[in-house]
């Protein structure tokens, strides 16, 4: 019998939610278990984070020196390097503190700030080593993971979700909250694979899927100031849950007055 | 007994002297239970999420009774009235073409088999008799477009052409045009010409209802119809009438191709992508668009895979994408092929203009980008608008 190709699944700083797209596949479990050994995943149970392996999915970002040498390992054990979801992919929502006062914080909240030793930054996984794969999402979902990984153990890359959540709301027939409500819905500057899902139950997209191709986020920003939000919300609509990409970090820094640590 | 009178616009042909009659407001649900008596899946319009949209209609209560929707670009608002009518308004997102063109469709499976050969099969249509009730004049010209486009090439669409031919239309003529219509100066509306079964005239007090073929003619006649009066003949004229004078936008007429492509690099191009967010949004929403892009969506077991095709726009970088190579990288290319396409080159491939006057692609844009507004400033004074 062949040798199965060896998966890991890693976590750093994250809330494990991304982990749940491939615990929560239900009967393609015992599918994928057939197609490839886990050797390392445990909030699945197998533990063995320095084994070699033929895929690395990775969850979470980078945030303190254990980290960085911990990712540093992940990639020298592994032939194929996954980042799943957006803290790994972009920082995250944990970022976020990279616009703010984040010493100032730790002082804050912390009695003794002194014991915590993290990085300066929260950062993505493609700060610290190279990435051969990024999945997008807040959290991602089944079918991102399973299509991943379909198209890796096909030997070939699987085709990158850029265009725009709109596209996806239109081929569901979802009304737009943008112009029915008025909503400062990111839609038409995230990338798309969620199948417009907040969008559909009446809710404005709030980018969790990260910026998509030619992202006009000026053009978007000065429609919300039309819309009446003031400019701290659309930095803030901005600088969500992927506050550190391009264009969304400037996109949502230029209407920052003065300070940006202010948002 | 129905009362007959010419409408003056029609087709001598395929409908000479339409047969008439007058439906009560209180009856409407006959038409309804007349078409799902005859077997027909009834799709109609329906007030959901802040807007018109076409759905499953099942009695006369399910439609949108007083709505009223104000449309400006990148703006829709419906408000709910006591104004006893059912089609007060011009449109909602969609109407025929998810209907006909689905958004996204499976094509064809393929399974490997236990010898290691591959077993392809064609995936069925999907079809079924439907009659869509609330069509308007710019969505049956756009469903000629999209006609000549699935059904007469080279290379007939199936699935189009099966659904094709088993849908019934019920049109009604628009009484309260948006401010973002603009098919008067198409040509193509407010008042239906042709292409329908049955045409609906709305008043206060019911609709006058036309036939326009042989079907619509045997349906008319199952429906609980009294004479049409004068004075409402006299009322549906003057009110096409005002449907038509209360159009405010324009569109230059006939053939732009030369000089849009005059205009290739006209500055205009440079400042609309400014401002456009290349979402697709306009294309989606527009009824005669037909763009579509083909994905295979493999099994995890890998032993076979399902072949879709989707929506597609020629403002996603995906449309352009060649060999390597992406022809429309930036967005006043991609802005450029729609518009140029749209007006210009689509009399070339199909005779007329793409653009019916609908205006959904100025009112769903989300930053409110203006197609008439557009191609007047581009083609300045050369028109006049």
């Amino acid at each position: 019998m062949t040798m199965k190709p060896r998966l890991a699944v890693h976590k750093f700083s994250s809330c494990d939610g991304c982990q749940l797209a491939l615990l929560n596949l239900g009967e393609a479990l015992l599918t994928l278990d057939g197609l490839v050994d886990t050797v390392h995943f445990a909030e699945a149970g197998p533990v063995n984070p320095e084994a070699q392996v033929d895929i690395a999915f990775v969850e979470g970002s980078i945030n303190t020196r254990e980290d960085v040498e911990r990712i540093r390992r992940v990639r020298a054990n592994s032939d194929f390097l996954v980042t799943i979801g957006a803290c790994a992919t972009a920082g995250g929502l944990q970022a976020l503190r990279n616009l703010a006062d984040g010493a100032g914080w730790l002082a804050d909240v912390y009695a003794r700030p002194g014991y915590i030793d993290s990085l300066d930054e929260a950062r993505a996984i493609r700060d610290h080593v190279k990435v051969d794969l990024e999945l997008w999402g807040c959290p991602v979902n089944r079918r991102q993971v399973v299509e991943a990984l379909r198209a890796l153990l096909f030997g070939v890359l699987p085709v990158e979700e850029k265009e725009k959540v709109c596209m996806e709301c239109k081929r569901r027939q979802a009304v737009c909250v943008l112009v029915t409500r008025g909503e400062p819905c990111l839609g038409p500057v995230t990338r798309g694979g969620c199948g417009a899902l907040c969008p559909r139950f009446g809710r404005d997209c709030y980018g969790c899927y990260g910026p998509s191709e030619a992202a006009n986020t000026d053009a978007l920003g000065r429609r919300f100031a039309g819309l009446g939000l003031v400019p701290a919300d659309i930095a803030r609509r901005f600088h969500g849950i992927n506050s550190q990409v391009e264009p969304f970090l400037t996109g949502g820094s230029q209407w920052v007055a003065g300070d940006d640590r202010s948002t | 007994m129905a009362a007959c009178y010419g409408f003056s616009q029609a087709d001598g042909q395929d409908n000479p002297v339409a047969e008439t009659g007058f439906l009560m407001r209180q009856r409407f649900g006959d038409l309804l239970a007349l078409l799902a008596g005859a077997g027909y899946r009834v799709v109609g319009p329906v007030h959901r999420d802040g807007a018109i949209v076409y759905t499953d209609v099942h009695d006369a209560a399910d439609l949108p009774s007083g709505v009223m929707v104000e449309t400006a670009p990148g703006r829709v608002r419906s408000t709910e009235t006591q104004l006893p009518r059912l089609f007060a308004w011009a449109n909602g997102p969609q109407a025929l073409k998810p209907l006909l063109f689905r958004s996204e469709e499976t094509l064809w499976r393929v399974q490997r088999g236990d010898d290691g050969g591959l077993a392809f099969r064609p995936a069925s249509a999907d079809a079924q008799p439907l009659a869509l009730v609330g069509v308007r004049a710019c969505d049956l010209a756009a469903l000629q477009l999209q006609d000549q486009h699935f059904l007469h090439g080279a290379y007939r669409d199936e699935h189009y052409a099966a659904r094709r031919a088993q849908l019934l239309l019920v049109a009604v003529n628009c009484t309260h045009p948006a401010a973002t219509c603009f098919c008067a100066t198409t040509g193509d509306g407010p008042q239906a010409q042709d292409g329908f079964d049955l045409l609906l005239d709305e008043l206060d007090e019911g609709f006058i209802v036309a036939a326009g073929s042989g079907r619509g003619r045997e349906l008319l006649a199952g429906l609980p119809l009294v004479p049409v009066r004068e004075d409402q003949v006299r009322k549906v004229a003057s009110t096409r009438q005002r449907a038509r004078a209360e159009q405010t936008r324009s569109i230059p007429a006939g053939d732009l191709y030369d000089e849009l492509m005059a205009r290739r690099e006209h500055p205009r191009w440079n400042e609309v992508a400014g401002r456009c967010l290349s979402c697709g949004n306009c294309t989606q929403v527009c009824p005669t668009c037909f763009c579509s892009r083909e994905q295979d969506q493999a099994q995890l077991d890998g032993r076979g895979s399902t072949h879709v095709r989707q929506w597609d726009s020629c403002f996603s970088e995906g449309h352009s994408y060649i060999h390597g190579l992406v022809v429309r990288g930036e967005p006043r290319h991609r802005y450029r092929q729609w518009l140029t396409h749209k007006l210009g080159s689509w009399h070339r491939q199909y005779g007329r203009s793409g653009c019916v006057g609908c205006g959904r692609c100025i009112a769903w844009c989300p930053v409110g980008i203006d197609i008439c507004a557009e191609v007047n400033a581009l083609l300045g004074g050369a028109h006049g608008a």
